[in-house]
């Protein structure tokens, strides 16, 4: 065989020597510098890195580049100059209507997926030009999207498929305003780095390169539980092209991180304890990956092994081994209101049943990767997706034991996060590399380490007793909760706070009693996930709300409907609600349309004509969630305005972008108090340099926290440029107005730039700043307002049971969240169908599994998140009891989207079938052994 | 060490066997990889210092009619299999199966070579060809043969063939004759691995209102694929009614043994499926039976 490689790639011979080993995607991300094909698992799971060989789709992760040998690859890049015939260039520079739909329909969130979804889309169009949704749903059944952006997806496809057959223009999507829409705000925008990411230009953090940067890796421990006796690196030192092998003694400055506790070793030294099989050990910088890899296996280590412990209530055990100094009990958090036995007391009818939730995977598209980078003046850049970088630099600071400000995080566009990116993972590591080399150091987690290390959502056990009358008014709700936190704190206090707050549901119930101990095990350790511990909960006491509908003879929308939380009710942790409560609209908005599509008895089983083994029933439940911190914890965001030389705008703060759109919104807030199109304002955040603190993104907190720093620093600027104007051309300020792109005084005009010229010039710049401070709150225990704001929401789901296998399908599901008010619809949209899929998914296709502290599901092959086939009809309604503090009324969605989902579901099975499910995910085997007593 | 060192475009049978029998170190044919190279990236296969792609060598690549058999090139993708009509005709199970194998990016990589030559007890192709009666054209460094596909398998995930001096050329199916036709179905789990908890192919020839001949595989049911003889002769001679299949089912519980697996299904289950889905498979062959006789139009 010939020693050179010769290709065309997007119609460019290609002429290069053959590298042993090298698969196509490696050729085209590391040689060619195309970056736009991304690689999410690298196990031919995730279709992200789907590219064209002579117009046919393949995985280029799995691909050997010789078997490219002679063959046209097109990748992403190539897309926009190719035509329906794969190679020939058409218009230079314009979109192809694929890529064009993908941004009117907001069919991409992280935009990670992306270049994957178009390119199998591509393929798609190129054989079928006039595909429907079961042709769409077969070819993208492979290629995943984290952030459920499947219908839009399908609605994309099938728009630039007319387009191309009729050479029209795109049509654009229906999508409603905002009831009260503003010239911006409240009306459909594109995202700003929409064309970006359609076109593949768009950097992640693995997409840099710096000159001389070395690859680290991780030498992890592997046990779950342990003590080490001996590590040996001196092999792994002495192997041709390793660079540094460090272990704990070389870390310079404090040997443990943490975002609450300081409880998680950086790195576990000898005769230190493991406590999960991800805990690192030694970290390795080496000239290529694959020496860092080949000298991880060259590190010898040697334990002590210690019992396991695998689960919560094993952990609670008086005799259970203690993985912590202070013992397993992270945290007994208890909520009471009332006097619960005199609730149970009056009750006509009590139930009681206990619920179990798995740990869930982020599965975030884009693996973890930091990469560090000492600067000449002696400090450390990193550039990493994270949804806390001022957390980070405190974290890498400490570690390295410098000041903050010697650290610069530079966030990067984050390929999903969904909370799974607010601990610190390679960014330490990463850090302490390129400190002891000098040279810039990249560390990348591939798909395995990925679940292995970061961490999951708890799995919690809930028990639920319920008293109720007999015309269905609650009168009192008990919860025992057990959650494992797994090996270290993480955020898991505070997550289990949220878990146990929300126990008894959003309804006004007198007495309550809920009790949770969270517990550390030697699993990997649990921390915050989109839901923040809600999501397990409101399994539990939705599923239980059926369950008693049942018992009491009581229609489920009723029952909820009579209890639920509404203006002036006091909820469980004594909170008075004084505003924003559309619990009430989200649940009449949805019975309507389900009683509509499903008949006065939705949840009667129907049998399927000519299927008899095939049964539907529709299941309904709500949920709410706080937004915000809340607890007694400040909650504050900084932002920035600055006029530009350039007559531009420029936003500023920390908060960051995991895919869910804040750019969007705060580009629509400045837009809308400056009165300047979106296209003037420009977002920058995520920088520890350049942009103010915005706090974490979490808690649902960006839209109201961030959005209101934005909203009053752009009208103090507009304050600043009003006042200085009026006072230069002695006006009074009245009249001084902006309209787009100029200053009007008085009937004369003055462009932007001649006013950021003129304030520059006279030393005082256009540049505001602003610190918001949301409303204060008070801590759990102490009565009054544990939160300022609670988004609520409604669901109904249809479902079809096979009777025969047991095998779960969802059809369709009606929506209603009440968000406040709908800033930015495309987006809000995106929020709400992903968040719903990432629901159907946890209650059907994700189950972390763990067998003695060991990662069963270590491959995204064994940890299956819903693809498109699992993409259900969704007809969504939104709800805007508008809060009074929120910008323009706005509170937070984007963990309130999938709460509800899971009981939904479950309890439509039960109405399909008379199958109760009690634990996550839906065991088709259950069911079906249930209904056939095999 | 790197996943291969060498990865050689082989053109020719004799160049594909003369490179795999003389390579200095381990050697292995590579079709699709999906399999073999995913196994390599993950660790759970050696790298192999000798690749030897076979997916350029034309003969491997054939899809046709001859006069008695159809053949199915071993490097054929399942994506060009499960789309051709000669294939849906005469083998519609073998193309049933190839449809559901992966999504389309796979399966314009996997073949029904590899797909055999994985030896997996559940592979969806493989459990096809099996009740297709076809026979594997294998070329080793002697010579030709043709093997039924029984022989082909020593264990789990180990075949029989020696890869250093043998390769699959192809499938010879027997064509499809009036009042003949096959089926294939598979229960999945959503989560967990991508194989199927149970796979089932049939084919059958219907003598009026009974079951004249038929032919079941049932995966994984077993170490190493093979028919489930004890169900097809209660099937034999019988109409295709629900006494039968009560029978059918009692013959499942009595003659195969399946596994627990704990991330898959239990034992029971597959029981309970593997009646469930027999059932729907011969049905739908069994109403196949009365289609015309011809290929549909290319
Ligand atoms: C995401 C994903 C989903 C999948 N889903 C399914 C599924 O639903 N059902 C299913 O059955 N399988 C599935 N598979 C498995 C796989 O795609 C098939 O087994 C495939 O048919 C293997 O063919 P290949 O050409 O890729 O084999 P390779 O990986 O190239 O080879 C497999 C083995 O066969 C040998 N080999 C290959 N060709 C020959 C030949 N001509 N002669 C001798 N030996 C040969 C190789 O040496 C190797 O040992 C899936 C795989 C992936 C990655
Ligand atoms: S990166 Fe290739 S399939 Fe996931
Ligand atoms: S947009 Fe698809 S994974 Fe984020």
């Amino acid at each position: 065989m010939s020693e050179r490689l010769h290709l065309w790639v997007n119609g460019q011979e290609v002429d290069l020597p053959v590298v042993p080993g090298e698969m196509l995607s490696d050729l085209l991300r590391y040689r060619l510098g195309l970056t736009g094909t991304k690689i999410g698992c690298n196990e031919m799971e995730c279709g992200a890195c789907t590219v064209l060989v002579d117009g046919e789709p393949i995985l280029s992760c799995s691909f050997p580049a010789v078997r490219a040998q002679d063959k046209h690859v097109l990748t992403i890049e190539g897309l926009s100059k190719a035509t329906e015939e794969a190679m020939k260039p058409s218009t230079e520079g314009s979109l192809h209507p694929l890529q064009e739909a993908f941004i009117k329909y907001g069919a991409l969130q992280c935009g990670f997926c992306t270049p994957g979804q178009i390119m199998t889309s591509y393929a798609l169009l190129l054989r079928n030009p006039e595909p429907s949704d079961e042709d769409i749903k077969t070819a993208l059944k492979d290629t995943l999207c984290r952030c459920g952006a499947y219908p839009a997806i399908l609605q994309a496809i099938k728009a630039a498929a007319k387009a191309m057959r009729t050479g029209g223009p795109v049509e654009s999507p229906v999508i409603p305003p905002a009831s009260k829409p503003g010239k911006y705000v409240g009306n459909v925008h594109p995202r700003p780095d929409a064309v970006a990411k359609v076109t593949g230009h768009a950097k992640y953090t693995d997409d840099l390169h710096f000159e001389g940067m070395l690859h680290a890796r991780v030498k992890r421990a592997m046990v779950p539980s342990a003590i080490v006796t001996r590590i040996d690196v001196s092999k792994a030192r002495a192997l041709p092209g390793v660079v540094a092998v460090l272990t704990a003694e070389d870390i310079p400055g404090e040997h443990n991180h943490g975002l609450v506790i300081y409880d998680w070793p950086i790195l576990v030294g000898v005769g230190e304890r493991v406590r999960y099989v991800g805990d690192a050990l030694a970290i390795v910088a080496a000239e290529t990956r694959e020496i860092a890899t080949q000298a991880l296996d060259l590190i010898e280590v040697d334990f002590e092994l210690l019992p396991v412990v695998s689960d919560p209530v094993q952990a609670a055990q008086p005799d259970a081994p203690k993985i912590h100094p202070n013992g397993n009990l992270l945290k007994h958090i208890k909520v009471r209101k009332g006097d619960v036995e005199q609730g149970f007391a009056d009750a006509d009818v009590i139930l009681e049943h206990t619920f179990y939730t798995p740990m869930h995977d982020h599965a975030f598209l884009e693996p973890e990767c930091s990469i560090a980078r000492p600067t000449p003046d002696g400090r450390m850049e990193v550039y990493v997706g994270s949804q806390i970088p001022y957390a980070d630099r405190q974290q890498i600071a400490r570690a390295l034991g410098w000041p903050e400000t010697r650290v610069h995080v530079i966030g990067q566009l984050m390929g999903g996060g969904f909370g799974g990116k607010e601990d610190i993972a390679g960014q330490i590591h990463a850090a302490l590399l390129a400190h002891a080399t000098g040279r810039p150091v990249k560390l990348l987690y591939d798909r395995h380490e990925s679940l292995i290390a970061h961490p999951k959502r708890h799995a919690t056990q809930i028990r639920v007793k319920v008293g109720a009358k007999l015309d269905g008014r609650l009168t009192a709700v008990e919860t025992e909760l057990y959650g494992d936190t797994g090996a270290y704190a993480s955020l898991g206090e505070k997550v289990m706070t949220r878990a146990t707050t929300h126990s008894s549901g959003p309804y006004e119930v007198p007495h309550v009693k809920a009790d949770c101990y969270a517990m550390y095990t030697n699993n990997p350790p649990a921390g915050a996930f989109r839901g923040f511990g809600v999501m397990q909960s409101a399994f539990a006491i939705e599923s239980m709300m059926d369950m008693l509908a049942e018992r009491l003879g009581i229609d489920p929308v009723e029952l909820r409907r009579k209890n639920a939380l509404r203006v002036g009710s006091v909820t469980n942790t004594g909170q008075v609600l004084r505003q924003s409560v559309g619990l009430l609209e989200c649940i009449e908005k949805v019975e309507a349309e389900m009683r509509r599509l499903g008949g006065p008895n939705p949840f009667e089983p129907k049998t399927v004509p000519g299927a008899p083994h095939l049964r539907r029933a529709w299941g309904f439940a709500v949920a709410y969630k706080n937004t915000g911190l809340g607890g007694g914890a400040p909650d504050k965001a900084g932002a920035e305005v600055e006029l530009r030389r350039d007559g531009t705008f420029q936003v500023r703060t920390s908060s960051a972008e995991l895919g869910q759109g804040l750019p969007t919104v705060l580009q629509l807030i400045a837009a809308e108090e400056l009165n300047q199109s979106p296209r003037r304002i420009e977002v920058l955040l995520m920088d520890t340099d350049l942009t103010p603190d915005g706090g974490p993104t979490t808690a649902s907190r960006q839209t109201f926290v961030t959005g209101n720093a934005v909203r009053y620093a752009a009208r103090a600027l507009k304050e600043l440029l009003t006042s200085e104007l009026s006072e230069r051309y002695d006006v009074p300020p009245e009249q001084v107005r902006f309209v787009e792109g100029l200053a009007q005084i008085n009937g004369h005009a003055l462009t932007l730039q001649q006013v950021a010229e003129e304030m520059l010039a006279s030393g005082r710049p256009p540049v505001t700043s602003y610190t918001y401070w949301a409303p204060t709150t008070r801590p759990l225990g102490e009565g009054g307002d544990m939160h300022f704001a609670f988004s609520f929401a409604a669901q109904a789901a249809e479902v079809e049971v096979n009777t025969l296998t047991g095998e779960v399908k969802v059809l369709r599901m009606i929506i209603a969240n009440d968000v406040g008010y709908a800033i930015n619809p495309l987006g809000l949209r995106g929020q709400v169908e992903g968040g719903a899929i990432m629901g159907i998914g946890h209650t059907l296709t994700e189950n972390f599994i763990l067998k003695d502290g060991q990662v069963v599901t270590d491959r995204l092959a064994r940890y299956r998140t819903p693809s498109i086939v699992h993409t259900p009809e969704i007809i969504s309604f939104i709800v805007e009891h508008p809060v009074a503090e929120g910008p323009y009324g706005a509170k937070g969605v984007g963990e309130i989207v999938l709460i509800p989902t899971p009981p939904a579901i479950t309890n439509a099975i039960y109405n399909a079938v008379g199958v109760r499910v009690d634990r996550l995910p839906v065991d088709q085997e259950m069911i079906c052994k249930a209904l056939n007593n095999c | 060490m790197r996943f291969w060192n060498t990865y050689v475009l082989a053109h020719s049978i004799e160049e594909a066997l003369d490179i795999l029998s003389h390579a200095p170190g381990s050697a292995l044919p590579v079709a699709g990889g999906t399999d073999l190279l995913l196994e390599i990236q993950q660790g759970e296969h050696e790298p192999v210092h000798t690749l030897v792609d076979i997916t350029h060598i034309p003969e491997l690549k054939r899809l046709e009619e001859t006069e008695d058999h159809l053949f199915i090139g071993a490097a054929v993708p399942v994506s060009r299999v499960a789309e051709s009509p000669l294939v849906r005709h005469h083998a519609t199970a073998v193309a049933e199966a190839c449809s559901q194998i992966g999504g389309p990016q796979v399966r314009n990589s996997a073949t029904l070579g590899g797909n055999v030559a994985h030896a997996l007890p559940a592979a969806d192709g493989m459990i096809a060809l099996l009740a297709l009666d076809a026979r594997a054209e294998v070329a080793s460094l002697e010579g030709r043969r043709l093997e039924p596909m029984e022989n082909l398998f020593k264990g789990p995930g180990q075949t029989a063939l020696d890869l250093r001096r043998e390769i699959l050329v192809g499938f010879h199916v027997p064509l499809r004759r009036l009042h003949q036709a096959s089926a294939f179905g598979r229960v999945m789990r959503p989560q967990g691995v991508a194989l199927p908890i149970l796979n089932t192919a049939v084919w059958v020839e219907r003598h009026g209102e009974v079951i004249g001949d038929i032919r079941v595989a049932i995966g994984p049911s077993g170490p190493v694929p093979r028919r489930a003889s004890a169900v097809e002769a209660v099937l034999r001679g019988q109409p295709c009614d629900q006494e039968t299949f009560a029978a059918a089912r009692r013959a499942i519980r009595e003659s195969i043994r399946f596994r627990s697996s704990p991330l898959r299904a239990s034992a029971e289950y597959r029981y309970h499926l593997s009646g469930v889905l027999l059932e729907e498979v011969v049905i739908k062959a069994w109403q196949r039976t009365l289609e015309p006789s011809v290929v549909e139009a290319v």
